[in-house]
C-alpha cells in the first residue's frame, strides 16, 4: 500500500504542518515515509512543494517520478496546476479554491476554475471560509489535509493523533480548533 | 530503540550529540542549517552557538579537537571556501580529538550561487569522504565518521546534497557516548606548520592515503553486488542509490553494481565490476568526479556513461525521472502545466526593512545613473529585481564591499554598496579596512534588520555592534550614520542618504529596522 503526496502552495501557508501531521501519522501505523521539503526564508512568498511518500515497503527515492503521485494536496488553486506533471494518470487533486495574490500577474480566477471544470479527479473547497467557521483562518492547511485525508492510505484516527500531537505544546483550544478544521475538511470533501 | 522523523540534517546531528561531541560550530547556509538548529535544541551540554563566518567556525571546531574533544563544523558547500584554508592545513596537522566537516552541496542551485561538488574538497585535501545515500545512514556515518577521524588522526567530511539534508525519513539511533575529556595532543608540535614540521606532516597524511583505500574497500557502505549477464554495471554515488532502486526495489537490477558511499574510490571494487560490464553507467550529484576518472585522460575501452557523454545532463540535481531515462526506461508525463499557471517568485515580505531602503536609494541614485551599487548575499539580493532594480551584483559574501573599493579604484563615482548586517560581520569588515586605509569614496550601505533572515532569522553577530565596529576600523564618526526605514522617515532619509554618497572618503550608512518576521516571532513568544 502506498500514498505518493505532492503538497504544495505559498510559502508560509503551512503546508510544513501538513508534511508534520502526515510524518508522525505515518509513523504511529508504522509505515516507511519520505517527505522531502522546502526550507529557509529564501521561499517566502514563492511557490513551495513538498513530495510526501508513505508505504508499506521501504521507500527508494525521496522525490516522487513525474506521473507517479495519486494525490496534488494544495493550499492554493494555481499552486495545484504548477505540479501536474507529477500526478498520475486517474490522480486526484484536493485543493482550496481560494488563489493567493501576491503577484502582479496572478491569471483571472475564472480561467484557473475552466481548468479544474475540464478535470474529473478535482476537489475543490473554500478552506479559508471553512476554517473561519471553525475558529481561525489560519487552520484552513488543516482542513485540506482533512479533505484530502479519504485520499491517504492513513487512518483518519492516526491523522488527527499526529494533529495532537503536532500542536501538544500550543494547548488545548489550538488543538481543538485544528481538530474542527480537519473534521469539517473532511466533511466538506466527502459531501463533494 | 525508538524510530525518530528526522531531516537528513538533523541525522546528522543527532549523529554528532550521539559519538560525544562537545562542541558543534557554523555559520548558517541553506542547505546545511538544521543541523547546529538540531543540536541547538537538542544538545545539551554541548557548546552550540554559530560563528561569525565558515572559516572561524572551523578553526574553533579545529582548536576543540586540539583540546582532546570531538567536534563537528557544518556549512553549505560555498562556505567550505570561504574555509578552505584551515580545511585543507587541518588534513596536515590532523587532529586530536575526532573532527568531522559536513559540507551540504545545492545541485539546482535552489538557494545558493553555484553547485560545486565538495567531493573535490575531500580529494584536495586527501582526507576520507562519506556520501550518505538516506537518512539512517547519514546518523551511521557520523557516528563512525568520529571514530575514522580518531583512528587515523585526521579530519573526515560529510558530504550531502539538498536532497537528502531536507529529506526526513526514519532513523534509529545507537546507544549513545560521553564527552571526550580534555587532553592535549601527545605529540607537542603536531600543530605547527612551519615549513621543515609541515613535510613530516605532510608525509605522514600521504602514507595514510593507503590506509583509507583500504578503509573504502572493506566499508559496509560501499556495496558490490556482482551479477553477471554483461549488462551495463551501475556506479551509484550517495543518493543515486535511491534514485537506481526507484526502478529496481530489493536489489534487482540484471548487472553488475557498486553503491558507493565512502571515497577515496575503492578501486578493486571498481575493477571486479568494470571486468564484469560491458559498460558502465555512473549515477552521481553534483560534477562527474567518478566519471572523469574513470575515464582517465585517454578513452578507456569500454564506455562510460553518465553526465560527461550525455546520458545524463552536465547540470543540475539527479532524479528519478532523469535515472529512469538513463536506465532505459520512457518517462511520461500523463498531465502537463496549463498555460494560465504563471511563476511565483520569492519576493520580500510586505514591510521588509530592505525594502523601504531601496526605496530611498532608488530615488538618489537616479541622478548618478544605473549600475553603480554592489550588493551581497542575503534577503535584500532580491532588490536586483523589479519593482526596485537597485542592485548589480551578488558574489560571494561580503564582494559587495570591496567589489565597489575596486570600482572606486578604477575612477567609477560614486560607488556604493548595500551589504546585511549578518553578511556584514561575515566578510565585510575588512574589506571596508581597506577602504579606510586608502580613503576610498566608497558609501557602504549596511541594511541591519539584525538577523540573519535569509536562512531563518539566526542571531546575527552584528546586533547592536555595527556603529563601533565602523569606528574601531577607522571609519570618521561624522560619517558612520544610522537611519530607520520607514516610509514617513522617507525624505530624511534620501536626503543624508545623498550627502554620505557625495562625500569623498569611506561612509558608512547603516538602515536599522528589525526583520518584521523575527519581529512577530518575538511578540508570539512575550
Ligand atoms: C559563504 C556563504 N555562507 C553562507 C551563505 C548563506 N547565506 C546567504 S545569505 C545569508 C544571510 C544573510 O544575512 P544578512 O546579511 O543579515 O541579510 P538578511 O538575509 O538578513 O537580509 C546566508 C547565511 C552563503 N551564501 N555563502
Amino acid at each position: 500500500m502506498k500514498t505518493d503526496i505532492i503538497l504544495c502552495g505559498v510559502g508560509g501557508q503551512g503546508i510544513i504542518s501538513i508534511s508534520a501531521v502526515l510524518g508522525i501519522a505515518a509513523l504511529e501505523e508504522n509505515m516507511h515515509i519520505k517527505q522531502s521539503e522546502i526550507h529557509g526564508m529564501s521561499q517566502r512568498g514563492g511557490s513551495v512543494q513538498s513530495h510526501v511518500r508513505i508505504s508499506s515497503n521501504p521507500v527508494a527515492s525521496d522525490l516522487i517520478p513525474l506521473a507517479n503521485a495519486g494525490l496534488i494536496l494544495s493550499v492554493e488553486p494555481m499552486e495545484a496546476l504548477r505540479y501536474l506533471p507529477w500526478l498520475s494518470p486517474g490522480g486526484w487533486i484536493v485543493s482550496n479554491n481560494q488563489p493567493f495574490l501576491n503577484i502582479p500577474d496572478y491569471p483571472p480566477v475564472e480561467s484557473l476554475m475552466q481548468e479544474y471544470k475540464s478535470r474529473k479527479n478535482a476537489v475543490l473547497i473554500n478552506a479559508d471560509e471553512i476554517a473561519s467557521r471553525c475558529g481561525s483562518a489560519k487552520a484552513s492547511n488543516m482542513v485540506m489535509l482533512g479533505a484530502a485525508s479519504r485520499f491517504i492510505h492513513l487512518k483518519p484516527e492516526s491523522l488527527m493523533h499526529g494533529l495532537e500531537k503536532l500542536f501538544a505544546q500550543k494547548g488545548s483550544s489550538v488543538i481543538d480548533l485544528n481538530l474542527k478544521a480537519f473534521d469539517a475538511g473532511r466533511q466538506a470533501s466527502v459531501a463533494l | 530503540m525508538e524510530k525518530m522523523l528526522l531531516l537528513g540534517d538533523e541525522a546528522i546531528a543527532q549523529g554528532a550529540l550521539d559519538a560525544g561531541i562537545s562542541g558543534m560550530y557554523a555559520y548558517p547556509g541553506t542547505p546545511s542549517t538544521e543541523i547546529m538548529e538540531y543540536v541547538q535544541a537538542c544538545g545539551s551540554g554541548v557548546h552550540a552557538l554559530w560563528s561569525a563566518n565558515e572559516k572561524t567556525a572551523m578553526e574553533e571546531a579545529l582548536g576543540m579537537s586540539y583540546a582532546g574533544k570531538r567536534a563537528m563544523v557544518a556549512m553549505k558547500h560555498v562556505g567550505l571556501n570561504v574555509a578552505a584554508d584551515p580545511f585543507m592545513n587541518a588534513a596536515i596537522t590532523g587532529v586530536n580529538g575526532g573532527l568531522v566537516i559536513v559540507a551540504a552541496d545545492d545541485p539546482s542551485m535552489h538557494s545558493s550561487q553555484n553547485e560545486q561538488d565538495s567531493r573535490y574538497y575531500g580529494k584536495f585535501a586527501q582526507i576520507p569522504v562519506f556520501e550518505p545515500s538516506s537518512q539512517q545512514e547519514a546518523y551511521d556515518m557520523t557516528r563512525d565518521a568520529f571514530d575514522l577521524s580518531e583512528k587515523y588522526g585526521v579530519p573526515v567530511l560529510i558530504r550531502i546534497t539538498t536532497r537528502l539534508a531536507h529529506s526526513r525519513s526514519q532513523v534509529e539511533s545507537r546507544t549513545p557516548l560521553p564527552q571526550r575529556s580534555l587532553h592535549l595532543p601527545e605529540e607537542p608540535l603536531q600543530f605547527v606548520l612551519l615549513p621543515a614540521l609541515a613535510r613530516k606532516r605532510y608525509k605522514r597524511l600521504l602514507a595514510l592515503q593507503k590506509e583509507f583505500m583500504e578503509s573504502s574497500e572493506h566499508s559496509p557502505y560501499n556495496l558490490s553486488i556482482l551479477k553477471t549477464g554483461g549488462k551495463t554495471g551501475v556506479i551509484a554515488c550517495g543518493t543515486g542509490w535511491n534514485y537506481l532502486n526507484e526502478w529496481f526495489p530489493d536489489g534487482d537490477y540484471p548487472g553488475p553494481v557498486l553503491k558507493l558511499s565512502q571515497y577515496p574510490l575503492p578501486v578493486k571494487q571498481i575493477q571486479r565490476m568494470f571486468d564484469q560490464s560491458a559498460s558502465i553507467l555512473v549515477l552521481e550529484d553534483g560534477y562527474p568526479l567518478v566519471e572523469e576518472m574513470l575515464n582517465g585522460i585517454f578513452p578507456v575501452n569500454k564506455h562510460i556513461k553518465g553526465r560527461l557523454d550525455g546520458t545524463l545532463p552536465r547540470d543540475g540535481e539527479l532524479t528519478p525521472d532523469l535515472v529512469a531515462s538513463a536506465l532505459g526506461f520512457p518517462v511520461n508525463e500523463a498531465y502537463h502545466i496549463p498555460s494560465v499557471v504563471v511563476p511565483r517568485p520569492p519576493s520580500l515580505c510586505n514591510g521588509c526593512s530592505h525594502a523601504d531602503l531601496y526605496l530611498a536609494l532608488d530615488e538618489v541614485m537616479k541622478e548618478f545613473g544605473k549600475g553603480k551599487v554592489f550588493s551581497d548575499i542575503g534577503c535584500y539580493t532580491l532588490g536586483a529585481l523589479p519593482p526596485y532594480n537597485a542592485i548589480y551584483s551578488c558574489v560571494d559574501m561580503g564582494a559587495s564591499v570591496t567589489m565597489a573599493k575596486g570600482a572606486a579604484d578604477a575612477g567609477m563615482t560614486p560607488s556604493v554598496c548595500v551589504i546585511g548586517d549578518s553578511t556584514f560581520t561575515h566578510s565585510g569588515m575588512t574589506g571596508l579596512l581597506d577602504a579606510v586605509i586608502e580613503n576610498t569614496p566608497v558609501t557602504v550601505i549596511i541594511s541591519d534588520n539584525s538577523a540573519t533572515a535569509m536562512t531563518g532569522g539566526q542571531k546575527s553577530h552584528a546586533t547592536d555592534r555595527l556603529v563601533e565596529i565602523c569606528k574601531g576600523l577607522g571609519v570618521s564618526p561624522d560619517h558612520i550614520v544610522t537611519l530607520v526605514p520607514l516610509r514617513k522617515n522617507h525624505q530624511e532619509n534620501v536626503r543624508i542618504l545623498r550627502k554620505e554618497i557625495l562625500f569623498e572618503g569611506p561612509s558608512v550608512v547603516i538602515f536599522q529596522r528589525e526583520c518584521i518576521q523575527t519581529s512577530a516571532r518575538r511578540h508570539k513568544k512575550n
